[in-house]
């Protein structure tokens, strides 16, 4: 089966910097993919010239089956999108906002009330759908626009950062959201996030961007797995024993002992814990702690870009997301 | 048959907008009564415009005034659509750019209409006899103005990248458009200079259009009507045509 989405060498500059370097990717039908990254990383500059918003400096891509340059009016009726920052119609109410969007796409007028009454429901927004949006709060306007997205029936559902500034309940509920789409309805997402949870627990597959350029793409489990597995931390009072009895038994290669903890990287922790605390038992070893570390995407993402996204998730919660837009405008 | 569909919606969203804002209508209603009752009436009594109730003379003025500043502030407000985000929904949509354009337009455009006619019972008010028949051949004045005039607010919106610029659209379109038409006095006992300067504003051939149809035989029109209507066809499709040009290159 061909990719949905496909891009060639897809290239833009602003001036002298480069946002997007050359990519080439796949995204296939039915996938939740995943662009994670830093802040100017190039995810939303990517995810704009899919959406046929911003032209391609070089290169090109397909969005399914149309050229993003040559046939973008098609390639916008086959998309749907959320944007990062709010595009919702405060001064109108959420039906009427559905409506308009109906309206612009070519929904049939006999379809609209049924359509827009289906996805209102996806949304669990039935009681406030006759209110104005400016009474909404954020995580509702977040829905609303997930709403309007899919009010079109797109192929391709398009996610800037679908749980920005939400609250930890809101985002939860985008989550689901976005599970039960992918589930119900085949919909093929592809949503750019600098949640590390985000990109774990939705994505089938994640393409890590810095710098303009994928430097990883995996499925989530996999990348983790790439970086050598998982580390048990084990509390003994004699270590060296321990790590003789762990190499003999060909537990791991890679022990190391410090102030009597033995660290054992191995590739799979669950499975091979029991078999360590035999052995040691066996030999007569006292154990007296353990503690066990899956490496997370956290890891992935600072193994491949060197980065710390938990840090500029910090300042970014510090500075609130208004602060951010204005920076975004300003620049 | 969708591109249709689509600028119908956006002139819906405009003169929805436009009627739900109170006390924008307020304001709409209330300011040409204070230019006609407080302005027209100082001014009819000290510096009296010979022939004319002054009054009278100044109301096809004041309603090209209001359609005036309506068509900028609307046409500049578009900036927050963009501001919050909105434009671009719009501008994502299958619609194309030209329609979306046409379909803005249409909208404020009939916002600028009803702003105009809001102001046709104050003709009552100070004695001008205008009939219906007299009203009906204004509209079509009127809406030759609107147009170009709501094309060039919509034309600055895409220049413009924000909302404080509008002080500056003000001064340098609103005002000089305003004093440079004919509105407040007659062109007929100025210096020339200032007779050739507003002989370059479209709004002149407006103004004199409006009072030739309003005031009937005791207005000396400074041209005839089918200059008037050929210099406002002229105008209309000159902004018309740069307004498509310039929303087709907004990214």
């Amino acid at each position: 089966m061909s990719p949905i989405i496909e891009t060639f060498a897809l290239t833009r500059r602003f001036g002298s910097t480069v946002a997007v370097d050359a990519i080439n990717l796949a995204v296939r039908e039915g996938e939740v993919f995943g662009l994670l990254g830093p802040n100017g990383a190039g995810k939303t500059t990517m995810l704009s010239m899919l959406c046929t918003i911003l032209k391609p400096t070089s290169g090109t891509a397909s969005v399914d089956g149309y050229d993003i340059v040559r046939q973008h009016a098609m390639v916008r009726r086959s998309i749907g999108i959320v944007f990062q920052d709010p595009s919702v119609d405060a001064d109108m109410t959420a039906r009427e906002n559905l409506q308009m969007h109906a309206d612009l796409y070519g929904v049939p007028v006999s379809e609209q009330n049924d359509r827009i009454q289906s996805v209102i429901e996806l949304v669990r927004l039935e009681d406030r759908v006759d209110t104005f949006v400016s009474t909404y709060s954020g995580g509702m306007r977040r829905r609303l626009e997930i709403a309007r997205g899919l009010l079109h029936y797109p192929k391709v559902l398009f996610l800037d950062e679908p749980t920005i500034g939400l609250d930890p309940q809101s985002r939860e509920h985008i989550w689901d959201y976005i599970q039960k789409l992918r589930e119900r309805e085949g919909m093929t997402i592809v949503l750019t996030t600098h949640y590390m949870e985000e990109a774990d627990r939705l994505c089938d597959r994640v393409a890590i961007i810095d710098h303009g350029r994928i430097v990883a793409l995996d499925r989530p489990s996999d990348l983790k797995k790439g970086l050598g597995g998982d580390t048990i931390t084990l509390g003994t009072d004699d270590g060296r024993v321990l790590r003789d009895l762990l190499v003999q038994n060909g537990v791991s290669d890679v022990i190391t002992v410090q102030d009597g903890e033995v660290r054992v990287t191995v590739s799979d922790a669950n499975v091979l814990l029991p078999r360590i605390i035999e052995a040691a038992v066996g030999a007569g070893i006292r154990i007296e702690h353990v503690s066990l570390s899956h490496p997370d995407m956290n890891d992935v993402f600072i193994h491949y870009t060197g980065k710390d996204l938990r840090q500029e998730e910090v300042r970014r919660k510090r500075f609130g997301r208004m602060a951010m837009m204005r920076l975004r405008r300003a620049r | 048959m969708s591109e249709i569909r689509g600028i119908y919606t956006l002139w819906l969203r405009e003169v929805k907008k436009f009627l739900r804002e109170k006390p924008r209508l307020l304001n709409a209603f209330c300011q040409p009564l204070l230019w006609l009752f407080i302005f027209g009436t100082g001014l009819r009594f000290s510096a009296n415009v010979a022939g004319h109730n002054y009054q009278e003379f100044i109301f096809p003025g004041l309603v090209c005034q209001a359609m005036l500043f309506t068509a900028m502030f609307l046409g500049v407000s578009v900036i927050w659509d963009r501001e919050f985000g909105f434009l671009k929904e719009i501008l994502v949509s299958p619609v194309s750019r030209p329609s979306i354009f046409l379909g803005k337009m249409l909208g404020v455009s009939t916002d600028v209409m009803l702003q105009g006619i809001i102001i046709f019972p104050f003709a009552l008010l100070i004695g001008a006899s205008i009939s219906p028949f007299v009203f009906l051949r204004a509209l079509p004045i009127m809406l030759l103005i609107t147009v170009g005039l709501t094309c060039i607010g919509l034309v600055f919106a895409s220049l413009m990248k924000s909302f404080e610029g509008f002080g500056l659209v003000q001064t340098f379109i609103n005002l000089p458009m305003f004093f440079l038409s004919g509105a407040l006095f007659p062109l007929s006992n100025v210096p020339q200079w200032l007779v050739w300067v507003s002989y370059a504003n479209p709004l002149t051939y407006g103004v004199d259009a409006l009072r030739t149809v309003m005031m009937g035989g005791a207005w000396a029109p400074l041209f005839p009507m089918y200059v008037s209507i050929g210099i406002l066809l002229a105008f209309d499709a000159v902004m018309f045509t740069i307004g498509i040009y310039a929303f087709g290159r907004t990214e």
